[in-house]
């Protein structure tokens, strides 16, 4: 059983109105793996999840989740998941015990059972001696705690986790991340993430869906992924340059061995270029701008340097090219990545 | 459904209304405004409205043109005489003496004065010599409603004068009961029960039927699309739960909150405002919940379309004015022009307040409301009927 898939998705695409979020997509996801899905905001990460848990309906395709359908079995499907979602879901004016009594008992869990996973999902996230306060008093890292154990009241199998660290501090988020792996290790559950965190994918995940504008664009496990870089003769290089002018980065741009450039700073540049002659040709086409180089390094491939080779852009530049409508039919805040 | 699922569908239910209640009950300020809401309406609506009869202090002119029969101004004299004598025992004038005709006419312009009564130059001169006294009644255009009431009183006044004047005539016919001479006809009304109704109790019933009522038709939709825009929504939705459960669960808490709020209305109806409630309390209760069944279909219809609370509200408002001015809560539906009264019959708030009164001001048994009953029952019959499957479809999109 240790390599049979837990969720196989096929073919699942959803359309509003004109605007296709997903499209027409494909994986499976292993029994116990941390499978992370990784975009930019509106890639449609949020909508494939949404559509995995029951809660929204796809427009064409299908997925199951431990062998049932998505649509036709949804109440088998929902005894086996668990969500955790952006938002947090819980009453401010119920207390942390009051809340998970609550979503506990449309699990139909029988009572003394349910008090006794109270108490254990308390304590197992610090939360016992808050356990009478409504929550609307905690902190936000106690509420992202509680968003977090309430998803985990039916004992899932399957856990999904709608950018779990989104707004948290470095602190809480490092938390979180080592709560979902001992979750994944202990329990033995499946998790399936989606973030624009590089850190959280890159820390967390046994393998990465890389999604752009609906699409998969690559599937593997992070090192793998980063691979497709050095593989592929690409190497990425990052240059100081005091006097760096809007025309000189244009200029680089349009060189064939530059596949992306990017800006840093005021006076830093990442670039990725293939071929032998790369190196050489950017220095001679700073030199030919009349631009200084202060320092030359090579970098080690990160997960974004994987994104933006893929995808020829940042995650962060998509997020301010979302579409309107996206921001309505995902649900998210018009905020900026990071 | 079976048994076994119907079981668990109405627990969920109590487990979401019991978690709305909750949380209701921890809101202050909300609470606060559960109260005061219907304490506002009543008090509003009770005591603004003009009730019948009781008008008090009206600023009215008076111009006395008399010219005199003879230099004799009896006649004018002894008229405004008794006019004051009524007005002191009545209080609904203040009269202020103008000098000229034009006068009033500026003085209503100004707004210092709501009428006005001239007494023309031949006043006395017409009743010495044997023909009819004429009095001239100035009244405020622009104002209709005091204008009417003002005419009202006045002819009221010249009536009991003229009245008392014949029987000071017919007296030296030597008439034992001058008053059956003058005015043969004696005009008494009676109510149907004992007691002397007011405004109250005419608006009291109505204010509880609409406000329970439209807690089922406002609350439901502002607390669904609250819950979506915040998100637990989800948390409810992804237990394996039938979507019923939610529905009902949700309309159990308004009904408990309509409810409250009803019966605060009937607290102050009866103790504030002395409204007494002459048909079984019970079938008031019965009517409540029976008025929330009609208005439960409409309200889920309303929240299957209704995306946010904003927009959820807007709606609101919108249904909210017809249906309260439509339905004679505040105003009997026979004062309205015909093709509004057929509006109203659509109503469903039409039948229930009308069934409330009956109850609570008549007396009124189950057999003497049937026809509203009926209706009711249809109405949130079909409405049910038509919202359930809309509502499904929505949950699942």
């Amino acid at each position: 059983m240790a390599n049979a898939s837990i969720i196989e998705v096929k073919n699942l695409t959803k359309m509003f109105n004109k605007f296709t979020a997903v499209d027409d997509i494909s994986f499976d996801v292993k029994k116990g793996e941390i499978f992370g899905l990784l975009g930019p905001n509106g890639a449609g990460k949020s909508t494939i999840l949404r559509m995995l848990s029951t809660l929204a309906r796809p427009t064409k395709g299908t997925a199951t989740i431990g062998g049932y359908d998505i649509v036709k079995d949804d109440t088998e499907v929902r005894t086996l998941i668990g969500i955790v979602s952006e938002k947090m879901i819980m009453y401010n004016r119920l207390t942390a015990k009051e809340n998970l009594w609550f979503f506990g008992s449309l699990f139909n869990i029988p009572k003394d059972v349910l008090t006794k996973r109270i108490d254990e999902l308390l304590e197992l996230v610090q939360l016992t001696q808050w356990k009478n306060a409504q929550v609307g008093t905690f902190s936000t890292g106690m509420r992202q705690r509680m968003n977090v154990v309430r998803a985990l009241l039916n004992m899932p199998q399957v856990l999904f986790l709608d950018e779990p660290t989104l707004g948290l501090d470095p602190q809480s988020s490092v938390e979180i991340r080592e709560f979902i792996k001992k979750l994944n290790r202990e329990n033995g559950a499946t998790v399936v993430i989606t973030t624009h965190m590089m850190v959280d994918a890159d820390l967390l995940c046994d393998r990465i869906a890389i999604i752009d504008h609906g699409k998969i664009e690559a599937l593997d496990t992070s090192a793998n992924l980063k691979k497709i870089i050095s593989g592929a003769d690409t190497t990425i290089i990052k240059l100081s340059i005091p006097n760096l002018s809007s025309v000189l980065i244009e200029n680089l741009q349009a060189l064939k061995c530059a596949d992306a450039v990017t800006q840093e700073n005021s006076t830093e540049l990442k670039i990725l270029v293939h071929g032998d002659e790369a190196f050489d040709n950017i220095i001679d086409a700073i030199r030919a701008n009349g631009g200084k180089i202060s320092s030359m390094e090579n970098l080690q491939p990160t997960l974004e340097d994987v994104f933006l080779h893929i995808t020829g852009h940042q995650v962060r530049d998509s997020a301010d090219q979302k579409t309107p409508n996206a921001h309505r039919h995902f649900g998210e805040a018009p905020r900026r990545v990071r | 459904m079976s048994n076994m699922g119907a079981k668990t569908l109405l627990s969920h239910s109590f487990r979401i209304a019991w978690k709305d209640l909750t949380e209701l009950f921890r809101n202050r300020l909300g609470l606060v405004l559960l109260i005061l809401m219907p304490l506002f309406m009543m008090v509003m609506v009770g005591f603004i409205y003009p009730s019948n009869g009781t008008v008090n202090n009206l600023q009215v002119g008076l111009v006395n043109e008399d010219s005199g029969f003879n230099n004799i101004t009896l006649p004018s004299q002894s008229f405004i005489m008794g006019l004051q004598q009524i007005n002191n025992q009545t209080h609904m004038l203040i009269i202020t003496n103008v000098s000229s005709v034009a006068d009033i006419r500026d003085m209503v312009q100004k707004g210092d004065l709501e009428g006005g009564i001239i007494i023309p130059s031949n006043f006395s001169t017409s009743i010495m010599t044997g023909q009819q006294g004429t009095l001239i009644i100035v009244s405020d255009e622009s104002n209709p409603q005091i204008s009417a009431t003002i005419q009202g009183v006045l002819k009221t006044v010249f009536d009991e004068m003229g009245t008392a004047i014949a029987q000071q005539k017919v007296q030296a016919l030597n008439v034992t009961n001058t008053l059956a001479v003058v005015k043969p006809f004696n005009v008494q009304t009676q109510g149907i029960v004992s007691g002397n109704p007011t405004y109250f109790d005419f608006i009291a019933p109505g204010i509880m039927a609409m406000t329970v009522m439209m807690s089922v038709m406002t609350g439901l939709p502002v607390a669904i699309s609250q819950e979506k825009e915040i998100g637990t929504m989800d948390g409810m939705m992804v237990a394996p739960i039938n979507r019923l459960s939610i529905i009902l669960g949700k309309t159990l808490g308004q009904t408990a909150r309509g409810l409250i709020q009803g019966i605060i209305i009937l607290i102050l109806a009866v103790g504030l405002f002395g409204v007494a409630i002459q048909g079984s309390i019970l079938l008031v209760f019965a009517l409540l919940l029976l008025g929330v069944f009609s208005f439960v279909g409409l309200g889920i219809v309303i929240t299957s379309f209704t995306k946010d609370q904003e927009t959820a509200q807007m709606l609101m408002m919108t249904l909210m004015f017809p249906m309260m001015f439509l339905s004679g809560v505040f105003f009997p539906i026979q004062q309205m022009p015909w093709y509004m009264q057929d509006i109203s019959k659509i109503l469903p708030l039409t039948y229930a307040s009308d069934a409330l009164r009956r109850v609570m001001v008549l007396g009124a048994g189950i057999p003497a409301i049937s026809t509203d009953l009926i209706v009711l029952i249809v109405f949130g019959a079909v409405m049910i009927a038509i919202a359930v499957p809309v509502f499904r479809r929505m949950m699942t999109r």
